[in-house]
C-alpha cells in the first residue's frame, strides 16, 4: 500500500494512504476533538466537530476526509477553533442544561467538548425542545429533548441488531431519533437490549433507573433482601471506578454489596451450571425423542424478545429453560425460602446484571412461581456502581469477601455464560460428559470463543457429530432463523445472545462498551474460568445437592414448574397493567 | 432591442411537445447522430472546448464530468438528470421539460452514448407533477421510434430512461440526497467517501447532470463547438438559460449569453422595473446567492465577474427588488425557505438556520442589539464553513452579502423599538 | 379523530399500486405518492404505511422517516383538495399576502387549516417553480398565476362539489 506523508500543525508524520485525518492526527499525538464518532461505527460527519483547515479558508470532517499526500493541515488555525466553538455552541443552545442532575453527569460527551472547549458564555438564545420523556418501558428511558442526533443510537439499532425500531424522522428542527409515528418503545417491537444507551453520547437514552426501589427494600426491616450477581457484571464494574477493563473483581462486589446490606450475597453462576443441567438433559431429550431442532437457548431476554416479536413462528426451537436469572429468582422464593423458614413474601431478590433487557423479563407474566415474581428488582451493572459510589464505598480498595453458600458454588462453566459462546461451550462439558461417560480431554472449545458473528463447531458425541452454532448480535441469529424459516439449518444446538460479544457487552454495561473493551471483558471471564477447581456444570457440588435435596431430576416435575417457561408471540401493543403490581412491593413501605 | 439568444431555448414553443415528428422536422436527434459519427472521445474533447459548465449551480466542467464517467467501468451505469428544480426563483428547466422534453433526452441518449450508460433516471420535483406524464409521454414516442431501448441507431448503444418525482424536498437537488430519494430513503444528502461517478445509485457508477446541461449538448454539437464559444466570453462560453422575476415588467425564462450586463437584462430583456419603481437589489442563483445592490448592476453576467463580487450564476436564477423592499425583510422570507428545507442531519445547517432565524427575525421586528449583528454573521460563517452539504454552506449566503451591501439596513432594526418609542 | 380504517377495497388499490412497481422497495417514496392520492384525506395513515412497510420488506420506522421528510407526503389527514400559496422570497416581493387574504376569506378558513366539510386544506408551500407568474398558488397539481381577486375565486369555485 502507498504511503501518504502529509503535515499536521507543522509536525510531518506518514501514514498509509486511505487514513483519516483523524487517525493521522493521532499518531502525532493530536486528539482531534469529535463527537459523533464511534470507534466501532461508521463514519457520520454529521456532528461537525472534527472539522480541520485543509486549505486556507476550507474546512473538512477529520473522522471522514482521508489524508491525500502532501496535504497540510491545521487543527488549531483560528477558522478552526472559532468554527468548532461556534458548533458546540450550537448544539448547546439546544441541549438542556441541567448537567448536575444529568444521568449522564461527568460520562457526558458533550460535557467532556465544552470542558475542553472552556465554554462559558454564548450569545445564542436556547430553544431546547420540550420533548415528553418516554418511560412506558421497565428497561430504556428516552429522553430526546437531550439528543444531539450523532445517529448512533440508529446504526446499533438497525445494523448491529437489525430490528430499526429507532430511525432519523422530520427534517430541520423537527428532525430527530424515533420510532415509527413517535410511538413509545413499549408499543413498538423494541427487544430492550440497550446497546443504544451504550452508544449514546449524552443522557438521551438510559437504562431505567431502580436503585430507590433496592434502596427502600434494603432499609426495609421486614425484608430479606438477597443479591445475585450476573457473570459479566465481575470483569466490568471495575470500571465505572477507574480499573482497566477485564479486570476480576468478583471478591470486591461481594464485599460491596454486603456493606449496602443486602442479607446474602450469591452467584448467578450457579444458576448458570443448573441451567446447563436443564438445558443440556432437555437438548438430549429433543435428540432422543425427535423433538423441534435446532434447540436455541434462552438465556438472553433480548433475544427472547427478539424471536417473540419477529419470528413468532420459531418459538418452538426455543429451550423452554428460564434464563439463569429467572432460574435463581424461583428458587430463591421456594428452595431458599423453605431453608431459611421464610415466607416467600419476605424476600426481596436483586439481581445485578450487564443487561437492561433483564429488568423486561423480570417483569414478564410468565416469571413466576407460585404466585411470587422471581426477582423482584434488576440492577444494571451502571445502577450498582452508582448505589456503591453513593454510599461512599472506596471500592478498588476494599478487602475482597466471598459469596454465600449455597448458591455461590460455583463452576467455570457458568462464568463463561458471559461471553459469546459461553452457553455453548459450557453445555457442550457437560453434554458430552453425560452422552459418551467419559471425561474431556479438553475443556476449552476454541471454535465457539471469540468474537466472529457466527461460529459453527462439530461435536462428536458418541459416532454421532452434532452441528452447533453460536450467534451474537441479532443482526447475525437473523441470518439464523432465517436459515431455520427455509428449512436450510442442519444444526442441532444454537447459541444466541442478543448483543455483541454476549453479556459482557450488553446494555447495562458501564459507558464506553468498544469492541476493543469487550475483547478485553471476554479475556478476564476466561481468565476466571481457567483458574476454576471446578469446570464442568454437572460437578458442581451445589447443584447436586439441589436435584437431591428438592428437584429430583433434570426436566422433572419441579424443575418443570419453576425453571422452565413458555414463549407466545409479541404484537407491537403489550399489555403493561401488571407492572404497577409489582412496582408496589418495594415502595409501600419506606 | 432584443437582447436574447436562440441555442437552448430554439425550439421552445415552436412545436408541440406531443409530436415527435414536429422534433423531427426541427432537427431533432441530428446531434445524436452526430455524436455517434463523432464517438466519445471527440464529443468529451469538444464539450471541453466549448467550456459548459454544471447549468443547475456547481458549475464543474461537464466535458470533465464526463471523462470521468466515461473511464469508469461497469456493466450497469446510471446516468440521472436532475430536473428537481427547487430553488426559489428558479424555473428554467420547467421552461426545457415543457417545452422542449425531447431535447433533454436527446442529451441525456448522448450522455449515455459518451459514457456507456445503460440506465436513465429524470427526476422531477413533485412541484412539476403536471410535467411527469408529459414527459412520460416523450420518452415512449422516442422509444417507439428507436432513439431509446436496444442498439440505439446502430450504435451498439442499449439505453432506457425512467421519470422518478421528487416529493417535495428542496435538498434532493443535491445529488447524493437526489440518490438516496431514487432508493427509497429520506432524501438527506450522503457521506460521499468516493466521487458519485464511481459509487452512486444503487452504489453503482453514476453521472448527475442538471436538466439545461444536458439540454445543451445537442446545440452544441448540432451548430459546432466553434460557432458556440463564440457566444460568452473568454471564460464563460456560451449561453444561458436565466429566470428572470420579480418586481420586473417581463418575468420568464430568457436565454442570454454570458457577458451581457446585468442592466441589460433587467432593462431590456425583463422591461424594467414594475411601476416605473427604482430598482434596489438583486439575487442572483436563487435562495441560496448572494444579494447585490443595485449600483452594481453595469459588471457583465458571467463566473468571473460575478465571483469578484461574491456573487455567482447558481442556478441562474435573476431576482429583481424594488426600492420599497427592506433587505432584512426580505431575507426573513430566504430564512423561512431554508429553516423549511434543511434535511436536519448536520448541527451547523439544523442549529445554525434555527438561530438564524430567530435573530433575523428580531431584525425585523426592529428589537435587534447590537451584539445581534456580530452573532448573526458569527453563525452564518460557522454554517458556511461547517455544513455538511451545499445547502447549508449556502443557505447564509445572502445574509452575509446583505451585511456586506446594506450594513445600514441591518443597523436601522436595531432597537428600532426602544429608540422610537 | 376516528382511527383510520383500512378497508377491503383500499388495500386493493395499495397492492396493485405496489404491483406496478414490481414491489421494489426503492421506490417507496413514489409508491406513497401515488397512495396517498387515492386517499381522500390525503395523507398515509400509520396502518398504511405498516401495511406497505410489511410487503416491501421495509421496517416501519423508515417508512415513517420518508413520510415525515417530504412535504408532499403527508402524516395527518388534509382536505380533499390542497391549496398551497407560495411564499418564497419571491412571491413575497410580489405580495403573496394580498392572495392570502382573498384564500381565507373565500375559503372561511385560516393557513394551515382544513374547512369543516373536508373539502380544501389551505397550506404555504416554499415554492413550486411558478415565479414567472408570481404571486401563485397551487391546488392538488395545478398551478395557478397572475392572479386577480375575481379569478381566484373563479378558481375556487370550481373545486367546490370535486
Amino acid at each position: 500500500m502507498k504511503n501518504c506523508t502529509i503535515t499536521i500543525d507543522n509536525k510531518e508524520v506518514t501514514v498509509p494512504e486511505g487514513t483519516s485525518i483523524l487517525e493521522a492526527a493521532k499518531k502525532v499525538s493530536i486528539n482531534i476533538p469529535t463527537l459523533c464518532n464511534h470507534p466501532d461505527q461508521t463514519v457520520k460527519a454529521n456532528c461537525r466537530i472534527c472539522l480541520v483547515e485543509t486549505k486556507p479558508g476550507k474546512l473538512e470532517t477529520a473522522c471522514s476526509t482521508k489524508v491525500r499526500d502532501g496535504m497540510t493541515i491545521n487543527t488549531v488555525s483560528k477558522l478552526v477553533r472559532d468554527t468548532q466553538r461556534g458548533v458546540l455552541e450550537l448544539i448547546l443552545a439546544n441541549h438542556p442544561q441541567d448537567c448536575l442532575k444529568c444521568i449522564r453527569n461527568g460520562k457526558c460527551e458533550l460535557q467532556k467538548l465544552c470542558e475542553m472547549f472552556h465554554i462559558s458564555k454564548s450569545n445564542l438564545e436556547d430553544e431546547i425542545d420540550a420533548l415528553e420523556k418516554d418511560e412506558s418501558n421497565p428497561s430504556i428511558v428516552r429522553d430526546h429533548s437531550k439528543c444531539i442526533k450523532c445517529n448512533r443510537c440508529i446504526e446499533v439499532c438497525q445494523e448491529v441488531q437489525g430490528v430499526s425500531i429507532l430511525s432519523h424522522a422530520h427534517r430541520s428542527t423537527k428532525y430527530c431519533i424515533t420510532p415509527a409515528f413517535e410511538k413509545k418503545l413499549v408499543n413498538t417491537l423494541c427487544v430492550f437490549c440497550g446497546q443504544c444507551t451504550s452508544v449514546c453520547p449524552v443522557g438521551a437514552l438510559y437504562e431505567k433507573d431502580d436503585t430507590e426501589k433496592v434502596w427502600n427494600a434494603l432499609y426495609n426491616d421486614n425484608l430479606h433482601v438477597i443479591v445475585q450477581i450476573a457473570p459479566a457484571v465481575r470483569v466490568s464494574i471495575g470500571e465505572e471506578f477507574g480499573a482497566k477493563p477485564g479486570t476480576k473483581v468478583t471478591g470486591k462486589v461481594v464485599a460491596a454489596l454486603r456493606r449496602l446490606g443486602f442479607d446474602k450475597v450469591f452467584d448467578t453462576d450457579f444458576t448458570a451450571d443448573l441451567t446447563i443441567m436443564e438445558e443440556g438433559h432437555e437438548l438430549l431429550d429433543r435428540i432422543n425423542r425427535g423433538g423441534t431442532l435446532p434447540m436455541i437457548t434462552s438465556c438472553s431476554p433480548g433475544w427472547i424478545n427478539y424471536i417473540e416479536g419477529f419470528y413468532p413462528q420459531l418459538l418452538d426451537h426455543l429451550s423452554s429453560c428460564k434464563s439463569p436469572q429467572q432460574m435463581f429468582g424461583a428458587l430463591s422464593k421456594t428452595y431458599y425460602a423453605k431453608k431459611l423458614d421464610l415466607d416467600p413474601s419476605q424476600i426481596f431478590t436483586v439481581s445485578i446484571m450487564p443487561c437492561t433487557a433483564k429488568k423486561y423479563e423480570a417483569e414478564r407474566k410468565e416469571m413466576s412461581s407460585y404466585g411470587y415474581r422471581d426477582v423482584d428488582a434488576v440492577l444494571t451493572t451502571r445502577e450498582l456502581a452508582r448505589m456503591i459510589k453513593s454510599a461512599s464505598i472506596d471500592f478498588l480498595n476494599i478487602e475482597e469477601e466471598n459469596f454465600d453458600e449455597p448458591f455461590g458454588i460455583t463452576t467455570g462453566a457458568g462464568v463463561i455464560f458471559g461471553v459469546t459462546g459461553g452457553v455453548m461451550e459450557a453445555a457442550l462439558r457437560t453434554v458430552y460428559e453425560v452422552v459418551t461417560e467419559h471425561e474431556l480431554e479438553n475443556l476449552d472449545f476454541m471454535d465457539v470463543r471469540g468474537l466472529e458473528g457466527i461460529k459453527e463447531a462439530t461435536v462428536d458425541l458418541n459416532g454421532t457429530p452434532i452441528k452447533v452454532a453460536v450467534a451474537h448480535g441479532l443482526s447475525n441469529a437473523k441470518k439464523i432463523l432465517n436459515q431455520i424459516n427455509e428449512g436450510k439449518s442442519d444444526y442441532t444446538f444454537i447459541e444466541v445472545m442478543c448483543c455483541p460479544g454476549g453479556c459482557i457487552g450488553g446494555g447495562g454495561q458501564p459507558i464506553g462498551s468498544t469492541m476493543k473493551v469487550r475483547e478485553e471483558r471476554i479475556k478476564g471471564i476466561y481468565d476466571v474460568d481457567k483458574v476454576m477447581p471446578l469446570r464442568k456444570s454437572h460437578e458442581n457440588p451445589a447443584v447436586k445437592e439441589l436435584y437431591e435435596e428438592f428437584l429430583g431430576q433434570p426436566l422433572g416435575k419441579i424443575s418443570h414448574k419453576l425453571l422452565h417457561t413458555t414463549y407466545s408471540p409479541r404484537s407491537e401493543k403489550i399489555d403493561f397493567d401488571y407492572l404497577q403490581w409489582n412496582n408496589e412491593i418495594a415502595l409501600t413501605e419506606e | 432591442m432584443n437582447r436574447t439568444v436562440n441555442i437552448i431555448s430554439k425550439n421552445f414553443k415552436k412545436y408541440n411537445p406531443e409530436s415527435i415528428e414536429e422534433y423531427l422536422e426541427l432537427g431533432g436527434f441530428e446531434a445524436l447522430k452526430k455524436a455517434i459519427e463523432m464517438g466519445p472521445q471527440e464529443i468529451i474533447s469538444t464539450l471541453k472546448t466549448s467550456g459548459l459548465k454544471g447549468r443547475g449551480g456547481a458549475a464543474f466542467s461537464t466535458g470533465r464530468k464526463w471523462e470521468y464517467s466515461a473511464n469508469v467501468k461497469g456493466d450497469k451505469k446510471f446516468i440521472i438528470c436532475n430536473a428537481d428544480e427547487g430553488e426559489p426563483a428558479t424555473f428554467k428547466d420547467r421552461y426545457l421539460l415543457e417545452y422542449d422534453p425531447f431535447k433533454v433526452i436527446e442529451g441525456m441518449i448522448i450522455a449515455a452514448y459518451t459514457t456507456g450508460s445503460t440506465d436513465g433516471y429524470i427526476y422531477i420535483r413533485e412541484e412539476y407533477k403536471y410535467l411527469h406524464n408529459k414527459v412520460r409521454k416523450a420518452i415512449e414516442l422516442a422509444e417507439k421510434h428507436g432513439f431509446l431501448g436496444k442498439n440505439i441507431l446502430g450504435s451498439g448503444l442499449n439505453f432506457n430512461i425512467k421519470v422518478v418525482s421528487g416529493a417535495g424536498a428542496y435538498v434532493c437537488g443535491e445529488s447524493t440526497a437526489l440518490i438516496e430519494s431514487i432508493e427509497g430513503k429520506s432524501g438527506r444528502p450522503r457521506l460521499k467517501l468516493t466521487r458519485t461517478s464511481k459509487q452512486g445509485l444503487f452504489g453503482l457508477p453514476t453521472l448527475v447532470n442538471n436538466v439545461e446541461t444536458l439540454a445543451a449538448v445537442p446545440p452544441i454539437l448540432e451548430m459546432g463547438v466553434e460557432e458556440y464559444i463564440k457566444y460568452g466570453t473568454h471564460t464563460s462560453k456560451g449561453t444561458k438559460l436565466i429566470s428572470l422575476c420579480g418586481n420586473v415588467n417581463k418575468p420568464g425564462a430568457y436565454e442570454v449569453p454570458f457577458g451581457i450586463t446585468l442592466r441589460e437584462i433587467i432593462y431590456d430583456i425583463g422591461g424594467g422595473i414594475k411601476d416605473g419603481k427604482q430598482l434596489k437589489f438583486l439575487q442572483l442563483g436563487g435562495a441560496s446567492g448572494a444579494i447585490i445592490p443595485a449600483k452594481l448592476i453595469d459588471i457583465k453576467y458571467c463566473y468571473e465577474d460575478l465571483e469578484e463580487h461574491g456573487a455567482s450564476v447558481g442556478s441562474g436564477a435573476i431576482l429583481v427588488a424594488d426600492e420599497t423592499n427592506k433587505v432584512t425583510h426580505f431575507l426573513k422570507s430566504v430564512q423561512d425557505f431554508f429553516i423549511h428545507e434543511s434535511c436536519g442531519k448536520c448541527t451547523p445547517c439544523r442549529e445554525g438556520n434555527r438561530q438564524l432565524t430567530k435573530i433575523i427575525n428580531r431584525f425585523v421586528t426592529g428589537n435587534a442589539s447590537v451584539e445581534d449583528l456580530k452573532t448573526v454573521e458569527k453563525f452564518a460563517n460557522v454554517m458556511k464553513y461547517a455544513s455538511f452539504c451545499g445547502l447549508g454552506q449556502t443557505a447564509p449566503t445572502a445574509l452575509l452579502t446583505a451585511i456586506k451591501y446594506f450594513p445600514v439596513e441591518f443597523y436601522q432594526q436595531i432597537d428600532r423599538i426602544r429608540k422610537t418609542s | 379523530m376516528d382511527k383510520f380504517k383500512v378497508d377491503q377495497e383500499l388495500i386493493a388499490k395499495i397492492d396493485r399500486i405496489l404491483e406496478s412497481y414490481d414491489y421494489d422497495d426503492n421506490s417507496v417514496v413514489n409508491i406513497l405518492l401515488e397512495i396517498q392520492s387515492h386517499i381522500p384525506e390525503n395523507y398515509i395513515p400509520e396502518e398504511v404505511a405498516k401495511y406497505v412497510g410489511i410487503e416491501l420488506g421495509i421496517p416501519t420506522s423508515k417508512v415513517y422517516d420518508v413520510i415525515t421528510f417530504f412535504s408532499a407526503i403527508n402524516d395527518k389527514p388534509k382536505g380533499r383538495h390542497v391549496v398551497q400559496l407560495c411564499k418564497s422570497s419571491v412571491c413575497r416581493l410580489n405580495k403573496y399576502q394580498t392572495i392570502r387574504d382573498v384564500l381565507e376569506e373565500e375559503l372561511k378558513i385560516k393557513m394551515g387549516e382544513t374547512t369543516k366539510d373536508g373539502q380544501f386544506t389551505l397550506r404555504y408551500s416554499a415554492c413550486f417553480g411558478a415565479c414567472d407568474i408570481s404571486p401563485a398558488f397551487r391546488i392538488d397539481d395545478k398551478v395557478y398565476g397572475n392572479l386577480t381577486k375575481g379569478k381566484i375565486k373563479e378558481i375556487i369555485n370550481t373545486y367546490r362539489g370535486l
